[in-house]
């Protein structure tokens, strides 16, 4: 898009937005303009918001979760179970485990999955810190908690691999239908391993 | 001359990348239309109508709506989804070295039907094969043949006199066979065993059903990979990333699974 009639400052802003997920260039125009007409407290706020996230942030040195200390919060809650490990793609998929409440042991964020024909490989992710922490000892339980797709499968197989030979009990979230999806969509994988994983009812 | 908005195809998909928030962009290997790309909508959100049909290594009936820029899926149906690939790691970094060869050998909208027939049966080999390797040799030898770049074995690639002795070379950049005669030290090339030279010879021109019932033991094998994995690498001018992975588990891990 051009904005060959806009002030550069201007035209700045709405592309910076237009580049965030889910923002369009009308939404990136509507949120510029909103700015401009906000009091400066306001946007100074927001900017220091921004740049806050990005200065002041690192990795947790337990679960490489994303932190503002030396350990993030789920690492120094004491009342978390500490023999369990749940093993995740991305930072971000911790909220959703976390939105369920049903989950009370630790985790271990690989920043990334195996993905062969791109290159990526073991190396490549956060695993040589997770053999690390279950070296340690005290972990009873490792739950592998990949995406279900390819790459997930083939991070937890790999890790599978790696701790077969261990006491630790491996577990991976079970796979199956998606609530509110359709059955005649559900592809053969989903569906097998759906009914692999049926249970009473 | 007006074309048909959307038109039906089978396909292998042999490479997905993210596009925005939940898409992605597929590349597909195809009977009629050899490489083609489209974009698969939603696939990375849970309920997709897409999902699983659109997986990588899953070969699907698809219906596709031509597009201003790429062309995108509105409809899918799964034929194979080549399970014990998809619930094995060695099966599963083998199917995606094929995939990987699929993708960076062939050019995009050149038909080329063997190909597809090739991959598919590959996959179903591999799915159903103990350890994959002759599979693996045998795919990479009739691709080779299919796109154009199938390695001279039967005559000397310099003098073109019929293979006599027992010492010869394989040079990549020759393409084939040197004899012990041709050979000298400014062409690189590597010693190929007699034996492996009949059995790439074989394979070369036999069906699969053949192909498997020679026995190969550890040192052939080996010898083999390499040589076609040098030849390859010669032609793509490049690594092809998937074999890293593929070796790490014959290192790293060997012995845990069969
Ligand atoms: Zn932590
Ligand atoms: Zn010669």
């Amino acid at each position: 898009m051009e904005f060959t009639n806009t002030a550069e400052p201007i035209a700045r802003l709405i592309e910076e937005f237009n580049k965030l997920p889910g923002i369009g260039p009308k939404s990136a125009q509507r949120l510029t303009y909103y700015l401009l007409q906000s009091p400066p407290e306001r946007v100074e706020m927001l900017a220091e918001a921004i740049k806050g996230i990005k200065q002041s942030l690192r990795l947790c040195s337990v679960c490489l979760n994303i932190t503002d200390s030396e350990t993030c919060i789920i690492c120094r809650d004491n009342n978390r179970d500490r023999s369990r490990i749940c093993v995740v793609e991305e930072p971000a998929d911790i909220l959703p485990l976390e939105r369920t409440r049903k989950y009370r042991g630790l985790y271990h964020v690989l920043h990334g999955v195996i993905s062969p024909g791109d290159g990526v490989g073991p190396d490549d992710i956060k695993l040589n810190e997770l053999m690390r922490r279950i070296q340690n000892g005290g972990v009873t339980e490792v739950i592998l908690a990949t995406n279900p797709n390819l790459e997930g499968d083939a991070t937890a197989m790999y890790i599978q691999r790696l701790i077969a030979s261990s006491q630790i009990q491996i577990t991976r979230l079970a796979r199956g239908l998606p609530f509110g999806g359709d059955l005649e969509y559900a592809d053969d994988v989903t569906l097998s391993r759906a009914l692999e994983g049926r249970q009473s009812f | 001359m007006s074309q048909l908005r959307v038109y039906q195809t089978e396909a292998i998909v042999i490479k997905r990348v993210k596009l925005g928030e939940a898409d992605r962009i597929l590349t597909l290997y195809t009977p009629e239309k050899g490489k083609i790309k489209a974009v698969a909508k939603g696939t990375r959100r849970p309920i997709s109508k897409l999902g699983g049909h659109v997986e990588l290594l899953t070969h699907s009936q698809l219906l596709i709506a031509r597009g201003r820029n790429l062309d995108i899926i509105t409809q899918a149906q799964t034929i194979n989804c080549f399970m014990p690939i998809k619930n094995d790691l060695n099966r599963l970094s083998q199917g995606l070295y094929c995939a990987e060869l699929v993708d960076v050998f062939a050019a995009e909208r050149i038909e080329s039907a063997e190909t597809f027939h090739l991959l598919r049966d590959t996959l179903e080999r591999l799915a159903n094969s103990k350890t994959g390797a002759i599979a693996l040799r045998y795919f990479e030898l009739q691709l080779l043949n299919y796109l154009g770049y199938r390695p001279q074995l039967q005559s000397c690639t310099l003098c073109n006199r019929a293979i006599q002795s027992d010492i010869n070379y394989f040079s990549s950049c020759q393409g084939g066979i040197i004899c012990s005669q041709c050979i000298h030290e400014e062409i690189a090339s590597r010693r190929l065993s007699l034996n492996a030279l009949k059995v790439l010879r074989l394979w070369q021109n036999c069906d699969y059903a053949t192909a498997i019932k020679i026995n190969i033991n550890e040192e052939l094998a080996k010898e083999l990979e390499d040589v076609l994995r040098d030849y390859l690498k010669y032609l793509l001018e490049k690594q092809i990333k998937s074999t890293a992975f593929l070796d790490m588990l014959k290192v790293k891990l060997v012995g845990i699974d069969n």
